[in-house]
């Protein structure tokens, strides 16, 4: 026996099946458009000159020329560039957690004359876009010949307006009742603040960390402005004076550019979840 | 800064005072240019983005299998340096050997000179900069979409209504606060473009020109030419200011248009 509606719900069935298809198929498009560049650019970086500006395009290269990076890798000092970019973002995540954290204690658990005020002008901060103050802090870092040092690089990153807003917001949330017992058994504000407040936020202040690691990581404006030699130059700074120098030899471009790639993919793979969530949470990009 | 006609950075001190420096950044054609180009960015590229965001989003969200999959694809270019990304650009957009041209002529159209027609730069920035900030958007809006309560497309489907219904009647508006938020960041995002610029474009007419005749400059770029390449301190701190009172009055618009959408934000 079958059901009076069955035509009606086939029907049915088949158009949904055929707008899932239709979703699936857009939706592949879509992120081959996202990851040809990269597919693209590793490709090409395991191809000879010639394979890679063959058109019609062969997209596959004839053999693998793993040669190619390791002439990259001798052409410029791609180690230094990583190392430096290394310590500056261990720099810059330690500098911004220490500062956004006694920022975010001080705005929720003192109370103080102006404290309004001033978290209003904190907030102002946010407002004006950093690549304005590029003229003043040159200045400053001139003044205290700090050019072409890591201290240059990563000192004007220290403060944020944003990561201090969001620990405050998860501080703001702890009972003042715990800080008050605290406070009875003599425990001194720093203290409770590390051995308390930290460890209760340990995903907040995580995520700020792997944020801040990948923001400074792919900072580009900046740092180029005060590194000028090997000594100091990041990867985003390096790749590009290399791009010169590599003149039309795209293979060796593209090897650089999957050089500096490669170490913030794998970073990606496996923190996926915690950027993903940190950034839909209110990230802010660089 | 600004307000001197002459400033030496080294030993930091100004000659003359006045408003010669603004004089200057509001009479060079290319502090115009400047401003064109981000209006262009601000006024096509952003709507643009948000749109293709918000169709990717809502895609993503609403296919059962490989979710994490998609997203994971789609958010790779923001954890990569636009610098490396606009190095494959470069090479992708080229007239002669980029496999746009030759994608473009197997469809029996003509490739163009992306980079080095002064009129099309621009539209080769928008392009870089939609496909660039795409990642970070589709995420806002995903984590949006997933913060609206499953009750409610019960009710609906309860109440007979289709999938493009739903979408258009109660998921869209649902979302307007999230969407609009992303407007609002990507907006003072937008009006700062720089990184794209310079990996796209600095090197080909030298002495850090952005494309041939500094044609796809950007006002942060504007600033950083006159600052770095011409070493000309004070018209760039007149032309940061100009940008600050434009941030400014784009922030006011903003909360003005916030106040009256209020029953939806």
């Amino acid at each position: 026996m079958t059901h009076p509606h069955s035509h009606e719900i086939k029907v049915r069935d088949g158009r949904l099946i055929a707008l899932n298809v239709l979703k699936y198929a857009i939706l592949i498009v879509g992120a081959f458009i996202m990851i040809f560049p990269f597919l693209w650019m590793l490709l090409t970086s395991l191809k000879s000159l010639d394979e890679a500006i063959r058109i019609p395009p062969m997209w596959l290269p004839g053999a693998f020329r793993i040669e190619n990076y390791t002439h990259v890798w001798e052409m410029a000092p791609f180690m230094r560039y990583i190392f430096n970019t290394a310590v500056c973002c261990v720099l810059h995540v330690a500098g911004v957690v220490v500062f956004s954290v006694m920022g975010a204690y001080a705005f929720s658990m003192y109370e103080f004359k102006g404290k309004k005020l001033l978290f209003m002008l904190f907030l102002a901060t946010m407002m004006v876009p950093g690549e304005l103050l590029i003229i003043q802090n040159y200045i400053t870092i001139n003044k205290l010949q700090l050019m072409d040092t890591f201290a240059a690089v990563v000192l004007p990153t220290f403060a944020s307006g944003f990561y201090t807003y969001m620990l405050r917001e998860h501080f703001l949330q702890i009972p003042p009742a715990l800080y008050k017992s605290a406070k009875v058994d003599g425990t001194s504000n720093w203290r409770f603040l590390w051995r308390v407040m930290v460890p209760m936020n340990k995903n907040t202040v995580a995520t700020i960390a792997i944020l801040s690691f990948i923001a400074q990581w792919n900072a580009f404006m900046w740092p180029n402005i005060v590194t000028q030699t090997d000594k100091t130059r990041l990867v985003s700074s390096g790749l590009f004076v290399f791009r010169s120098e590599a003149s039309s030899n795209l293979q060796y471009m593209m090897a650089g550019s999957c050089i500096i790639i490669f170490p913030m993919v794998i970073f990606y793979i496996i923190f996926r979840k915690r950027i993903i969530n940190g950034v839909g949470g209110g990230g802010i990009k660089g | 800064m600004a307000f001197y006609d002459r400033f030496v950075f080294i030993t930091s001190t100004g000659t003359g005072f006045g408003l010669s420096a603004f004089q200057y950044v509001l009479n060079d054609p290319t502090f115009w240019r400047a401003l064109k180009n981000t209006g262009i960015l601000l006024l096509v590229a952003l709507p643009l983005s948000v749109i293709l965001a918000l169709v990717c989003a809502l895609l993503i969200n609403s296919v059962k299998k490989f979710q994490g999959i998609f997203q994971t694809l789609y958010f790779l270019p923001y954890v990569t340096s636009t610098i490396a990304i606009g190095t494959a650009f470069l090479w992708l957009f080229h007239s002669q050997y980029g496999y746009i041209t030759w994608f473009l002529n197997l469809l029996g159209l003509e490739g163009c000179a992306w980079l080095t027609d002064q009129n099309l730069v621009v539209w080769t920035l928008s392009f870089f900069c939609i496909w660039n900030g795409l990642a970070y958007k589709i995420i806002l809006i995903l984590a949006g979409l997933q913060k609206i309560d499953p009750e409610v497309y019960k009710a609906a489907r309860i109440d007979g209504a289709g999938s493009l219904r739903t979408t258009m009647r109660i998921t869209l508006p649902l979302l307007s606060p999230t969407i609009w938020m992303v407007a609002l960041t990507s907006m003072i995002h937008t009006a700062k473009t720089y990184n794209e610029v310079y990996s796209l474009f600095t090197g080909y007419g030298g002495g850090g020109d952005a494309g041939p005749g500094n044609s796809a400059i950007t006002i942060v770029y504007y600033i950083y030419y006159q600052f770095n390449a011409r070493k000309a301190v004070n018209y760039a701190a007149a032309a940061a200011i100009i940008f600050l009172l434009i941030i400014i009055v784009l922030t006011l618009l903003q909360r003005v248009i916030t106040r009256k959408l209020t029953h939806y934000v």
